[in-house]
C-alpha cells in the first residue's frame, strides 16, 4: 500500500504551463520530498497527488489502480495543510474524529482510534480544548492526527513546519520522522527548507519550474548534483560556482566547490584572498573571502579560527570534491 | 492590553458621546411614560389628568393587543425564518463562479435600496393585485382562480413584501461570511471524506453562525417596528389581521386620537421588545463569544 506513480502528468492554468509532462515514481513506505523554489509547482504537485486540482495531462496511479478521475475522499491520502487547517470550532477530538465520522465508523471505534492518535502525538491532555487554545506545535499535530486516524496510503504534507519558531521546527522534524519510522506509510513533504530536505528524505525531488531537477537520495544529490541548479540548491551555505579562466584549468564552464571542500592555509594554497567577513558560530567558521580574479568565495572551517576582517588567507579546493559542469549547466562525469 | 490609566482617560474621552446618546434615549422615553399614565385625548385638549394605570389597563386587556402581539411575532419570525434560509441559499448560489457574477450580484442587492412604502405599493399593484397582478395572471394562466392576496392572505402576503426587502440584506451578510471561510479548511474536509452536504452542515454553516446571529439581531431589532408596509397595503385589515404592535400604538394615537393610551402601547411594545432581545442576546449570544 502507499505507492504512486505519475505518468506524463502535466497541469495548465490558463495560458500558463505549471507543470509541463513530468514522470515520478514514488515507492511503498518511501519518505519522498520536494523542494524547489518558491513558486516551482511543488504545492501544485501535491495538489495534484491529492486530487484537489485536476490533471491537465496524464495519469496518477496509486497502488497500481489509475486515480487520476477519483474525487480527493477516495484516493486514500491524507493531507496536512500549511495553515493547518483544522476546525475552529470543533473540539480537538472532534477535529480527529472528523474522517472517521465522514467514513461512518462507529462511536466506539472512532474513540478508540481517537485516544490512540492522541496518545502517540502527546495530545491526551488537550482533546478537550478548541484550536484556537493551542500553540503552533500542538496545532500541527492535531493535524497530523487527523491525518493518521484515517490510516491512508500515503500522507501528503505541504510546508507544514513553515509557521513554526526554528526550535520547534527542529523538534516537529523529529516527530514527523519518527511517526514515519513507526507507520512505516508512504510520505510526500513538500518544503522550501532544503535542511529538512536532507535530514528527512528517502529520496528528495529536486524540482524547478515545473520541471524535475533530480531524483535522489539526499547524499546522491549532494555528491553528484546533475547540474547547476540542483548544485546550487543542494547544501547550505551554498557550493561556490566558478566561472572563467580558473574553471577552463579544471576542462569545464563552470566548476563548483562546496564551502566545507575548501582547505585554509595562511601561507599557501591555490588562491590568495582577504577576508571580508568572518561569521564565527564556535562549531564553524564561515568565512567569506574576496578572491581577486575569481570573486566571493565561502569557506567553511571546522571549530574556531581566529581570522578577522581583512586578514589575507589561501584557499584551496579538494581536488576530489570539485564539481564539474559544462556550457549547458549539466555535470561532466569524471 | 490598557492599563488603567488609559482606561479612564478613554472613559473621559467617551462621556460626551455617552451622555448624549443617552440623553436621546432617555428624554423621549421620559415624555412617553409621562404620557402613559395621563387621560390625553387630542379631541378633548387641555383636560389631561392622571390616570394612574388606566391606560395600561385598557390597553392591554384590549383584545386586539393580544392579536396584535400574535401578528408582530409571526411577522418578526416569519421573514426572518424566510431571509435567513434563503440568504443562505442565495449566498451559496453565489459564491458559485458563474457567468456575470458581478450584474447578478448588483440585481441581488437591489431589493434593499427601495424604499418600504414604494416596495409595499408595487407589490400591492403590480403582483397582489387580484385583477391586474401578475400572480392573478399566473394563476389564470393555470386555469386557477386568482387569489386576493392581501385580502385572503394579510398577513403571509405582508411577510412575503417585507422579506423581500430584507433578503438582500442578509444574502450580502451572509455571502461575506461564507467567503471568508478559508478554502484549505474546505479542501480539507474533502480530503477528509465529506461530501457536499456534510461539508455544508459541519463546516460552513458553523463557520456562518456568527454571521446569521448578526442577521437575526438587527432584522429582530427592525421587524418588531414594521409600519409602513401595512400602512400603504392592508392599514392593518381586513378587521385587525394584519395589525402588529406599531399599528395598533398608531390607530391609537392618531386615529383614536388617544394619546395616553398610545403611549402606554408604546411603553409596552418597547417592554416586549426588550423581552425579544433578552431572550435572542441569551440564545445566540454564546455565538458571538470567541
Ligand atoms: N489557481 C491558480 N491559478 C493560476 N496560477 C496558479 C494557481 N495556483 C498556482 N499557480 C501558479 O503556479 C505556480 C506554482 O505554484 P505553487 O503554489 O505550486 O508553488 P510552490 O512551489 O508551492 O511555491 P511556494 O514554495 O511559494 O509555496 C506559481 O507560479 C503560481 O503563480
Ligand atoms: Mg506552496
Amino acid at each position: 500500500m502507499g505507492s504512486i506513480t505519475l505518468e506524463n502528468v502535466s497541469k495548465v492554468f490558463g495560458e500558463a504551463v505549471i507543470i509541463p509532462k513530468l514522470d515520478l515514481e514514488i515507492n511503498e513506505g518511501e519518505f519522498v520530498v520536494f523542494v524547489g523554489p518558491s513558486g516551482c509547482g511543488k504545492s501544485t504537485l501535491l495538489r495534484l497527488i491529492a486530487g484537489l486540482e485536476d490533471v491537465s495531462g496524464g495519469r496518477i496511479v496509486i497502488d497500481g489502480t489509475d486515480a487520476t478521475e477519483l474525487p480527493p475522499a477516495k484516493r486514500r491520502l491524507a493531507m496536512v495543510f500549511q495553515s493547518y487547517a483544522l476546525y475552529p470550532h470543533m473540539s480537538v477530538r472532534k477535529n480527529i474524529a472528523f474522517p472517521l465520522k465522514m467514513a461512518g465508523a462507529s462511536q466506539a471505534e472512532i474513540d478508540k482510534k481517537v485516544s490512540e492518535a492522541a496518545r502517540v502525538l502527546n495530545l491526551t491532555d488537550y482533546l478537550e480544548r478548541k484550536p484556537r487554545q493551542l500553540s503552533g506545535g500542538q496545532r500541527q499535530r492535531v493535524a497530523i492526527g487527523r491525518a493518521i486516524v484515517r490510516q491512508p496510503s500515503a500522507f501528503l504534507f505541504d510546508e507544514p513546519l513553515s509557521n513554526l519558531d526554528a526550535a520547534l521546527r527542529v523538534n516537529m522534524r523529529l516527530e514527523i520522522s519518527e511517526l514515519h519510522q513507526q507507520l512505516k506509510t508512504t510520505m510526500i513533504y513538500v518544503t522550501h527548507d532544503q535542511v529538512e530536505a536532507m535530514t528527512m528524505a528517502d529520496k528528495i525531488v529536486v524540482l524547478n519550474r515545473g520541471n524535475i531537477e533530480q531524483v535522489g537520495s539526499p547524499l546522491e544529490l549532494y555528491r553528484n548534483p546533475r547540474n547547476l541548479f540542483v548544485a546550487g540548491f543542494i547544501g547550505s551555505p551554498k557550493m561556490n560556482l566558478i566561472t572563467g579562466p580558473t574553471a577552463e584549468g579544471y576542462g569545464a564552464t563552470t566548476i563548483g566547490v562546496r564551502p566545507e571542500h575548501v582547505v585554509l592555509s595562511q601561507t599557501e594554497g591555490d588562491w590568495k584572498g582577504t577576508v571580508t567577513v568572518a561569521e564565527h558560530l564556535g562549531s564553524d567558521t564561515f568565512l567569506h573571502v574576496d578572491v581577486p580574479g575569481i570573486g566571493l568565495l565561502n569557506a567553511r572551517i571546522g571549530g574556531e579560527m581566529p581570522l578577522r576582517h581583512g586578514d589575507t588567507v589561501y584557499l584551496t579546493p579538494q581536488r576530489d570534491r570539485v564539481h564539474r559542469f559544462n556550457a549547458e549547466g549539466m555535470a561532466i562525469k569524471a | 492590553m490598557a492599563t488603567t490609566h488609559t482606561r479612564s482617560h478613554a472613559r473621559l474621552m467617551m462621556a460626551p458621546s455617552v451622555l448624549l446618546l443617552f440623553l436621546w434615549m432617555i428624554v423621549p422615553l421620559a415624555m412617553t411614560i409621562y404620557f402613559s399614565f395621563l387621560r390625553y385625548n387630542l379631541l378633548m385638549p387641555g383636560m389631561e389628568e392622571y390616570t394612574g394605570f388606566l391606560n395600561y389597563q385598557f390597553f392591554l386587556t384590549d383584545p386586539a393587543f393580544f392579536t396584535a402581539l400574535g401578528n408582530t411575532l409571526l411577522l418578526t419570525g416569519g421573514v426572518l425564518l424566510i431571509t435567513v434560509i434563503g440568504g443562505i441559499l442565495l449566498a451559496l448560489l453565489l459564491d458559485q463562479p458563474i457567468f456575470g457574477q458581478g450584474i447578478v450580484r448588483i440585481l441581488v442587492i437591489a431589493p434593499f435600496f427601495v424604499m418600504p412604502t414604494v416596495s409595499a405599493l408595487v407589490w400591492k399593484n403590480m403582483f397582489f393585485n387580484p385583477v391586474n397582478g401578475i400572480f392573478a395572471w399566473l394563476f389564470k394562466l393555470f386555469g386557477a382562480q386568482p387569489l386576493d392576496w392581501l385580502a385572503q392572505i394579510p398577513l403571509l402576503s405582508i411577510i412575503f413584501i417585507v422579506a423581500w426587502q430584507w433578503l438582500p440584506f442578509s444574502t450580502l451578510i451572509l455571502l461575506t461570511a461564507l467567503q471568508s471561510l478559508d478554502e484549505e479548511q474546505k479542501e480539507a474536509a474533502e480530503m477528509d471524506g465529506a461530501g457536499f452536504l456534510s461539508r455544508f452542515i459541519y463546516i460552513v454553516l458553523p463557520h456562518m453562525a456568527r454571521a446569521i446571529t448578526v442577521v437575526i439581531l438587527i432584522q429582530t431589532i427592525f421587524l418588531l417596528s414594521v409600519f409602513a408596509e401595512i400602512l400603504v397595503t392592508t392599514n392593518g385589515g381586513p378587521g385587525i389581521q394584519t395589525t402588529n404592535l406599531t399599528y395598533l400604538v398608531y390607530a391609537q394615537a392618531l386615529l383614536q386620537f388617544d394619546i395616553g393610551g398610545a403611549s402606554a402601547g408604546g411603553i409596552v411594545a418597547v417592554i416586549l421588545a426588550n423581552i425579544v432581545a433578552f431572550f435572542l442576546m441569551r440564545m445566540i449570544g454564546k455565538n458571538l463569544e470567541g
